[in-house]
């Protein structure tokens, strides 16, 4: 049997991830012949560690997710630096920006979404962003950014949402000065409550991050800056966009296929037509939200397995989202439903807010699940929380332990001296002696350190409890 | 700081004369140094010795309680009608030669297996192959270190080209500002070896990594609890956040080491956040853990078994090693990377030629060149020796099926408590021809045997053990054995003997093996050719290699170069994909399974000795307190365990440092409080390793139904 012919469309996380997983199912090719089409003149690079780029702490090259003999390694058709412009269904064929075309037996929209730019005036030229306006989308984005923003030298970001302050963030660690424009009231609205937004913008503004809340940009001049819709002014060399995307679906809308905020896809990441699927940014489906690398993986496994009839029993239910601030110094997770206030008598919440040290703690629970939470600065019990949330299990009963994790004091103080301890505490593990053998030991006659040691064999295996016997001994002398 | 007791039994010399002789301990790899003193009642007590530095647990304390013990075997058994009854040495090796003779002439050679133990001194270890492959001439031989060893043993010998658990002196920690700790837990294991943890612990660098908030765990600077059978990833995590943080160390990568671009680009998926939910360890602490050990001046990264034991096991190894790699640990002075090795000598275990695949001086025996070299030693034909066999579940798993061996000799391991999916294995067991063990006590393996040969223990007879370290040690004998009990090499050249061997090739005097076992181990990894009893007894510290008479060792492995012809370490391309088992609506609970300091192993030596049972009598199971009230349990009740493969019995003991979601089991006890029960034999493709570490279960409380 020849194999079937696949065309992947689009080569970033999604496409990419896609292309390994039907490799990893079928490595030499026998049941899946496949194409991939990428629009970036790059091979795959991760997203995730752009933030990471533009902080400099990872060369550009450090992102790259293929190397470039990846494809011909792995038997795949790749085709760089060139767009679909066109699908038609009926003979089951995509048209690429290069003239060719390329047949397909099933096709995968992976071509995710591109940056959306607020309607400021200044910000857009006919040709694309003005001069000093960089999109934080791709990696040549992030090489304009690296290489407009001098250090020292200032810089607005137009968004306070997640990407936008990861952006700042990086930038005010090279050395930039930093502002960020938000037209919200608090930033990260959509997966912060108002006082999770605040403490956090708060702990940014203590790593030199200036904020304009509740107001937008309303000119951009080159050279100048922003003016905004308040009135006020921010300086900027350099405006960095990150007022969200927009679902790159422009392909699918053209060859007819349901389009709402996404290309609308059922279980087995299928649209409306059946040897069409899409995943990750550009895809919607009801279990998730796009934006996120996540589920674009997991969709991206469900799909090779079906695509290689690896497992043609497999469907993908959704994922559920848990939201991480990738910004050095600052410790954010924010998953499932945040937006339920402490008053909420349908819900169990909880919420410790402590802005001066940068730490709010917040947790909604429904029959003893936990179903959301925010988490900034106590990050051990973020970590602890996500995973109760991702597995569904019921919450310990201890929740004040569970909300505040090693913020909260550990367990029983520690005995204040010997004669507080219990008979039955063991003093030495290594020889399981307890406090009640080292007291009879002393009244059969060893009385010092030393000879408890011999009579009882105490502090006689790693010898950490030394400084303990000694104390037992120093204590039953006092008592003789 | 060292204990305070030791200082009178440090100095004393060996002399049996005077009733007391320098030996070690017969339990763990650590080999604590220990002097025996005999007369009216034989007594130990602690020695100076590198390894222990003057301590000793409580099984070294009481180890010589068994030697003398009511529940010592001192007569062979051979069942008659169902029974096991005493027999004259000569029938049962008549009865036991005769059977092997005619199942092979029926079956043909493989007809017959055996499974040997990583406690057998390296005489024994060498003698057993050498039986198994000339006077068998079997293929099917492994050992319990499979269990054990072999995943650290693959990672290691992929990335360094040679595998020596530690490949410097276990005293090198002691400078070590930092050292992580991958599914260890010594201070109950190996109580001793935590003196060496010290300097690390009070610089605040020490990181352990374990699921259970372990008496290690509690003294570690920094405690990562992964969720068990997700380190891999977490090694990933670090290893990230060691690059993103700018600690990668490109002079080492570029002059000592292949690989790294590989890795890289699978470790760049695995950013710190994102590792956290998969694991559960916080992103800000696996920084942390990056942090200190790419800080320190010296610093090692060293793995056991919680990290091994697992269907990923080698793969998981070597994302440690990718780790220690990239910050320029191994073969760099004053740091490092190695493996804790467990059972007594499940270092020389590994070396001399009990492993399915291997001849002694750790080679392989599909190598055509260490064929003609061993067949040379044993002089018989390179052509007649056998290939390698299957791995030990395989064959536990083979035994009494069609094709599989019909008899099976054990000499040194407990396998109805110890292998993974135990009551399968039983099963297979009771479906030989012919079951024979060698063993000091009626263990639960030997109470369904069809032989049971009584054998001396480690100060009943001389031999040499290869501690954790690469260090040669020789173990003397101290006292004499009780009448009617044999060491496994008389029993080895006794049944060779009757199969027809030359009496010559089969020496039951353990120098005179040893001294055969340098000439086979000449010119392979593990080359002992210069080690001798003599330079033993005068007292050098000789770690392998040691290639001729004149030379001193190797203390330090891989300072030049790594064992690769490019003299180059490689970076090994690993990723996560999880246990094998995960948990479901019926079986919603990870179980983990471990050990209690008092108890060794199976549990048949240790369950013998009073004091040791008086402190752990029975089988627990420690679970989150909510766990508990969820199930109907509260602590001291006795809970049923169950997973896919059976089901257990286990005292509750509510522990509040665990997570709610992971059980802990020991697994030293036997019949119904059998850990093993439930273990999953999924297999790691590259060392055969079961994943003994996790597997789904739940519990309930039992009703006293069966």
């Amino acid at each position: 049997m020849s194999p079937r012919n696949v065309v992947v469309l689009g080569y970033g996380m999604a496409g990419a991830r896609l292309a390994e997983e039907i490799r990893h199912r079928d490595p030499l090719a026998e049941r899946v012949a496949l194409t991939v089409v990428g629009a970036e003149p790059h091979h795959a690079y991760n997203r995730v560690l752009l933030s990471s780029v533009v902080g400099g702490t990872l060369r550009p090259e450090a992102a790259a997710l293929h190397d470039r003999d990846w494809a011909a390694r792995h038997h795949v058709d790749l085709r760089l630096g060139v767009a679909a412009t066109a699908i038609d269904r009926a003979v089951r064929q995509v048209t690429l920006s290069d003239g060719g075309t390329v047949g397909y037996d099933a096709l995968v929209l992976a071509t995710g979404s591109t940056p959306w730019l607020p309607p400021v005036e200044g910000l857009v030229t006919d040709s694309g962003p003005a001069e000093g306006v960089v999109a934080f989308r791709t990696l040549d984005d992030c090489a304009r950014i690296l290489d407009a923003a001098r250090v020292g030298a200032p810089v607005a970001v137009l968004g306070g949402g997640l990407l936008g302050l990861e952006a700042a963030r990086g930038l005010a660690g090279r050395g930039n000065l930093v502002t960020v424009v938000h037209p919200m009231g608090h930033v990260m609205e959509r997966q912060l409550d108002a006082s999770a937004g605040r403490a956090l913008a708060r702990t940014l503004a203590g790593m030199g991050i200036d904020f304009r809340l509740g107001t937008a940009a309303a000119r951009y001049v080159p050279g100048d800056g922003l003016k905004l819709a308040d009135g006020g002014h921010v300086q900027a060399d350099l405006v960095v966009v990150s007022a969200g995307v927009r679902p790159e679906t422009a392909l699918a809308e053209d060859a007819g296929l349901a389009v709402d905020r996404g290309v609308l896809v059922d279980d087995a990441l299928r649209t409306t037509d059946g040897r069409i699927h899409a995943i990750g940014d550009c895809a919607r489906h009801p279990g998730t939200v796009s934006g996120l690398v996540q589920p674009a993986w997991e969709q991206a496994g469900i799909l090779a397995d079906l695509l290689t009839g690896a497992d043609t029993a497999a469907r993908y239910r959704g994922t559920p989202v848990v939201t991480r601030l990738k910004a050095r110094g600052v410790d954010l997770t924010a998953l499932g439903d945040t937006q339920t206030d402490v008053a909420d008598e349908s819900a169990e919440v909880l919420a410790f807010d402590d802005p001066a040290r940068g730490r709010y703690a917040k947790l909604v629970l429904r029959d003893d699940r936990v179903t959301g939470a925010i988490l900034l600065g106590v990050p051990d019990a973020a970590a602890t929380i996500a995973q109760l949330f991702d597995h569904g299990v019921p919450a310990p009963g201890d929740r004040l332990a569970l909300l505040l994790g090693r913020a909260l004091p550990s367990g029983a103080p520690a005995a204040a001296s010997p004669a507080d301890l219990p008979a039955s505490a063991v003093v030495c593990r290594c020889n399981s002696v307890t406090k009640g053998a080292l007291v009879d030991a002393w009244r059969g006659g060893a009385c010092s350190a030393a000879e408890l040691a011999t009579a009882t064999r105490a502090s006689t295996g790693c010898g950490s409890c030394s400084g303990a016997v000694r104390g037992i001994a120093d204590w039953l002398a006092s008592t003789a | 700081m060292t204990p305070v007791t030791l200082a009178a039994a440090a100095t004393h010399p060996t002399d049996p004369a005077a009733g007391q002789v320098d030996t070690h301990c017969p339990y763990c790899a650590l080999q604590c140094g220990m002097t025996l003193r005999t007369g009216a009642r034989t007594a130990i007590a602690p020695r100076e010795f590198p390894t222990n530095a003057g301590g000793l647990c409580q099984k070294g304390w009481t180890a010589a309680a068994l030697l003398d013990s009511p529940a010592r075997l001192t007569t062979p058994l051979v069942r008659v009608a169902g029974e096991l009854r005493p027999a004259s040495w000569d029938d049962a090796l008549d009865l036991v030669a005769g059977r092997l003779r005619d199942l092979q002439a029926a079956h043909g050679p493989d007809a017959v297996a055996i499974f040997g133990g990583g406690g057998l001194t390296n005489e024994k270890a060498y003698l057993l192959g050498k039986f198994a492959r000339v006077a068998l001439g079997t293929s099917q031989i492994d050992y319990n270190g499979r269990f054990c060893m072999s995943a650290a043993a693959a990672a290691g010998g992929r990335a360094f080209g040679a595998d020596r658990g530690l490949p410097f002196p276990l005293t090198d920690l002691a400078g070590a500002d930092a050292v992580l700790l991958a599914g260890a837990n010594p201070a109950e294991t190996m109580p001793p070896f935590v003196q060496h943890l010290r300097g690390a612990a009070a610089k605040g660098g020490l990181v352990v990594v374990d699921p259970r908030r372990t008496p290690t765990a509690e003294q570690a600077s920094l405690h990562l609890a992964p969720v068990p059978g997700t380190d891999l990833a977490l090694a990933l995590g670090i290893l990230h956040a060691a690059v993103a943080d700018g600690h990668l160390r490109q002079s080492y990568l570029d002059e000592r080491t292949t690989g790294f671009a590989a890795v890289w680009r699978i470790a760049a998926a695995y950013w710190p956040e994102r590792v956290e939910r998969i694991t559960g360890v916080a992103a800000a602490d696996q920084r942390r853990a990056a942090d200190l050990l790419a800080r320190a001046r010296n610093a090692y990264v060293l793995t056991a078994r919680g990290t091994e034991q697992h269907a990923t096991g080698t793969d998981t190894v070597s994302a440690w090693i990718n780790l220690a790699l990239a910050l320029g640990l191994p073969g760099t002075p004053g740091s490092g990377f190695g493996c804790l090795t467990g059972q007594g000598n499940g270092q020389g275990g590994r070396e001399h030629g009990q492993k399915a695949d291997q001849l002694p001086g750790y080679r392989r025996i599909d190598d055509p060149a260490a064929r003609e070299h061993v067949a040379r030693v044993w002089g018989v034909p390179a052509a007649s020796l056998p290939g390698p066999g299957r791995s030990a579940y395989e064959l536990l798993d083979a035994l009494g099926t069609e094709g599989g061996p019909r008899a099976l000799l054990v000499f040194g391991s407990n396998v109805t408590v110890s292998a993974p999916r135990s009551a399968h294995v039983t099963e297979r067991l009771s479906g030989l021809d012919l079951l024979v063990t060698a063993d000091l006590v009626l263990s639960e393996t030997s109470a369904t045997a069809d032989v049971v040969l009584p054998v001396t223990q480690w100060a009943e007879e001389d031999g040499t053990m290869t501690n954790l370290e690469g260090r040669v040690l020789l173990r003397r004998k101290a006292v004499d054995p009780p009448e009617g009990v044999r060491t496994d090499l008389e029993v080895l050249s006794a049944l060779a003997g009757r199969l027809g061997q030359p009496e010559d090739r089969f020496p039951a005097d353990p120098e005179t093996v040893f001294t055969e076992l340098r000439a086979a181990s000449a010119g392979g990894i593990a080359d002992y050719s210069g080690v001798s009893y003599g330079r033993l007894r005068a007292g050098e510290a000789l770690y392998w290699p040691v290639p001729g008479d004149d030379h001193p060792g190797t203390p330090r492995m891989f300072l030049d170069a790594f064992a690769h012809p490019d003299g180059r370490a490689r970076f090994v391309p690993v990723t996560h994909t999880g246990p094998a088992e995960v948990p479901d609506a019926e079986f919603p609970l990870r179980a983990v399974t471990g050990r209690v300091l008092q108890h060794y192993q199976s549990g048949a030596q240790t369950r013998a000795i009073g004091e040791l049972a008086a402190v752990v009598p029975e089988a627990f199971v420690e679970l989150h307190p909510d766990t508990a009230a969820r199930a109907g349990l509260a602590e001291g009740d006795l809970a049923r365990v169950a997973s896919r493969r059976g089901v257990m019995r286990a005292r509750v003991r509510c522990v509040g440092s665990l997570r709610p979601d992971v059980l802990f089991l020991p697994f030293h006890f036997p019949d119904r409080q059998r850990a093993n029960l439930l273990t999953n034999p999924a297999l790691d493709p590259v060392s055969r390793m079961p994943e003994f570490k996790v597997c789904a279960v739940r519990v309930t409380k039992e009703d006293g139904a069966a």
